[in-house]
């Protein structure tokens, strides 16, 4: 938890809108976008499917980055916020037969009100506490799933068979592989919208509380609508993950959304680097491969060595991703300067 | 490449099949992804991380006992590879890791992947790849659907058969009894209890008081406690090994002597009755269809005999009285025997086929007199369980083999 806190407190102090701690150069994201855009073309299905998911955990870790890294709030309750979106995803595609594409923003606006409205009572809690409180929410999530009153909707403890989109206009490409694509263009949409967030005057908002809540109360900012704010925002974008992993997954289940989920959202946030937005793919890809990695090692030992890796990463690079970003970016200088 | 290749072979396999069953002797050599004349690549997907973490053992039986096959110069001459993946129990990362046998390491099937929810998840996609998902590890009572899944498969008698023989046997036995229900809320308590009530039919009000637990509750002493206040005078235990421990050790405690029925999944002595005391566990009800290792009854059966020697041999590891290992060991044998039967012929339909059509078929861990049988129409392998009471320090199985078959 220090290494989280101290990445969160370690604001820089120099610029007021931190525009390099939250992105990445103009033509890093570039070739970050072509590799994105062409990879699919030469691999199999099977990776294009693991990409895709690496899209949707990216998202999820994002959201949780804008909480965290922006606001400086914690939630370990981010799987309940995913589960209600996939569950609204699946039960709108499987029950009122609507359009895949269009469940995404209704169950992006239902979880923006969810977590909107946990924001409130989640006001009077801070740091630990708060986290507590939503690890609450996580555990009774799957529970509150399984109820008898709402199985007809959600199918109770067997889940939902959701089907798969096929590519529209009859384009000559996989179900995978459109899918993939449309996934795409929903991170990059959201990605640009989180990075012109936190640099808007509510960003700063976010930040100015994340740094110091009396201050920024002092400041004229309206404390209790913004923390409630990154709450909502937060929440929705994990809804709109949460729908996206439904539609690619093709079932929803109780048991697909445990606390578990929520802590690997956590653990690749701090890998990833808090508060450095283009970090969440990077730990989307950690909490995606490495536990495959770790498998490979050892079956019977993968939760151990996969905590091993997990502890050297945070021990050698405890700000994650963004730190080996910086440090990359140093040694670049350096070799353009001699 | 798949996609290129499929038509004409499927062409060829199904002229294929036809020419075989009217003469098998000349049956030719027949191969689908996954198979070639030195192997057969079968996939697997397991829970070794996660809350199901326990029954990781079933996987690690049946690479042992892959490799007592390999040993012993294979199946018709080719090697298993046997390839088993870690889900955690996540149904995503079935999807995950099912998508990666299929596509990636081309296994010509999926074999007893764990778990409801799991195979859940994965069942659509096996089903339009057409792979065979075969004895899957769960007891849902959905996996018997030959005609809309043709290509899934279970393998135990599933949790509504075996509610089902529970229900004939107090309806004989005690028609005006006072059933107490306690279930645990997932998807193998509810099945359960559905098969249950089904069974008891018109007389279904029998069930008086019925309590629901989360795996996450430390100890279920209140559920015990109210259920005996309904004035029940049986007790329905639909509960996981520890949880099993935990009813029979508060019954005792509260001197409450109901009719106690345990469902098979905690029936283990080594790990339910033993640890509960067995002083607290005579009487007590259950059915069976495989041997229990810890029982000394079987020290001098042929088939475990086989059993232990293989453990020594393959699998100094796995723990005789761990219920896991005698059913790893069973179905892995059930999947050899179908590959032996599939001959040359290994497309994905013929081992179907030959899946569908076992007749009679004993592994050496099931009791004598449990079978498996499957047709084009059945697709639940083992549907035959027979009662047990726990007198001493081991079961005593009573009355005749029931069969649990949902058409009755």
């Amino acid at each position: 938890m220090s290494a989280v806190q101290e990445a969160v407190t370690d604001a820089p102090a120099v610029e007021a809108v931190p525009k390099r701690a939250l992105t990445l150069g103009t033509g890093t994201s570039l070739t970050v976008l072509a590799a994105l855009i062409l990879a699919p073309l030469f691999v199999k299905n099977f990776i294009i499917f693991q990409m895709t998911m690496l899209l949707v955990y990216g998202l999820a870790v994002l959201a949780l980055n804008i909480l965290t890294g922006g606001s400086g709030q914690f939630s370990l309750g981010q799987s309940a916020f995913y589960a209600v979106g996939a569950y609204t995803s699946a039960i709108l595609m499987e029950h009122a037969g609507m359009n895949y594409a269009l469940t995404l923003p209704i169950a992006g606006l239902i979880c923006f009100i969810f977590g909107f409205l946990f924001g409130q009572p989640a006001l009077r809690l801070s740091g630990v506490y708060l986290a507590l409180a939503t690890f609450a929410l996580a555990t009774a999530m799957p529970q509150l799933l399984k109820l008898g009153y709402i199985e007809h909707w959600t199918g109770g403890v067997q889940g939902l068979v959701v089907t798969k989109p096929d590519a529209p206009f009859g384009l000559p490409m996989s179900q995978d592989m459109w899918l993939y694509y449309f996934t795409l263009v929903i991170t990059i949409a959201i990605y640009v919208f989180s990075v012109n967030l936190l640099k808007s005057r509510s960003g700063r908002a976010f930040m100015a509380i994340r740094d110091n809540e009396i201050a920024a109360s002092a400041m004229g900012v309206d404390v209790a609508l913004y923390k409630t704010l990154a709450f909502g925002v937060s929440a929705g974008i994990t809804g709109v993950a949460g729908g996206l992993g439904a539609i690619a997954v093709q079932f929803v289940a109780p048991d697909g959304y445990t606390i578990t989920l929520a802590i690997q959202l956590f653990v690749g946030m701090v890998v990833g680097g808090v508060g450095w937005l283009p970090g969440s793919i990077v730990g989307s890809a950690f909490i995606i491969f490495v536990p495959n990695i770790a498998e490979g090692i050892s079956k019977g030992l993968s939760g151990a060595v996969f905590g091993v890796i997990l502890f050297l990463v945070i021990f050698l690079v405890p700000h994650g991703a963004r730190q080996v970003a910086l440090v990359a970016r140093h040694l670049l200088g350096k070799l353009k300067k001699s | 490449m798949h996609s290129r290749l499929n038509l004409p072979f499927a062409a060829v396999a199904a002229t294929v099949i036809a020419f075989a069953s009217t003469t098998s002797a000349l049956a030719q050599k027949k191969y689908d992804t996954g198979a070639t004349d030195s192997e057969i690549r079968i996939g697997n997907i397991m829970p070794y991380s996660g809350p199901a973490s326990a029954y990781g053992v079933i996987g690690k039986t049946e690479a042992a006992y892959f490799n007592k096959i390999n040993a012993e110069g294979g199946i018709n001459g080719r090697k298993i590879k046997f390839i088993s993946y870690d889900d955690g129990y996540s149904p995503p990362k079935a999807v995950e890791q099912a998508r990666k046998l299929v596509e990636s390491d081309e296994v010509l099937l999926i074999f007893n992947p764990l778990g409801t929810p799991s195979n859940s998840a994965i069942q659509k996609y096996m089903n339009a790849k057409k792979v065979p998902q075969l004895f899957v590890a769960t007891g849902a009572t959905k996996w018997n659907e030959p005609k809309e899944f043709p290509w899934t498969m279970g393998w135990q008698p599933s949790y509504q058969s075996e509610a089902r023989i529970y229900a004939k046997y107090l309806l004989k036995e005690k028609p005006d009894a006072k059933i107490s229900v306690l279930y645990q809320n997932d998807d193998f308590g509810k099945d359960y209890l559905k098969g249950l009530k089904d069974a008891l039919g018109a007389r279904a009000s029998m069930v008086i008081a019925e309590e629901s637990y989360e795996t996450s509750e430390p100890t279920i002493d209140n559920h015990v406690v109210k259920l005996k206040a309904s004035g029940a005078d049986v007790f329905l235990s639909i509960t996981t090994p520890k949880f099993a421990a935990q009813a029979i050790k508060k019954l005792a405690e509260i001197e409450w002597k109901p009719l106690h029925i345990v469902s098979n999944v905690s029936a283990s002595v080594g790990s339910v009755i033993k640890p509960a005391g067995f002083e607290n566990a005579q009487g007590i009800l259950s059915a069976a269809y495989a041997k229990d290792g810890a029982d000394a009854q079987w020290d001098d059966d042929a088939g475990m005999k086989k059993f232990l020697t293989f453990l020594q041999k393959y699998d100094p590891d796995g723990n005789k009285l761990d219920g896991s290992v005698v059913y790893g060991y069973g179905v892995a044998q059930t999947m050899v025997k179908v590959l032996e039967m599939c001959g040359d012929n290994l497309t994905r339909d013929n081992v179907m086929k030959q899946a569908a059509s076992l007749k009679d078929f004993v592994p050496d861990t099931l009791l004598p007199g449990v079978k498996i049988n499957t047709s084009p129409t059945d697709f639940a392998p083992i549907e035959q369980l027979q009662m047990m009471r726990f007198k001493g320090e081991k079961w005593e199985l009573f009355g005749d083999i029931i069969s649990g078959e949902l058409s009755n």
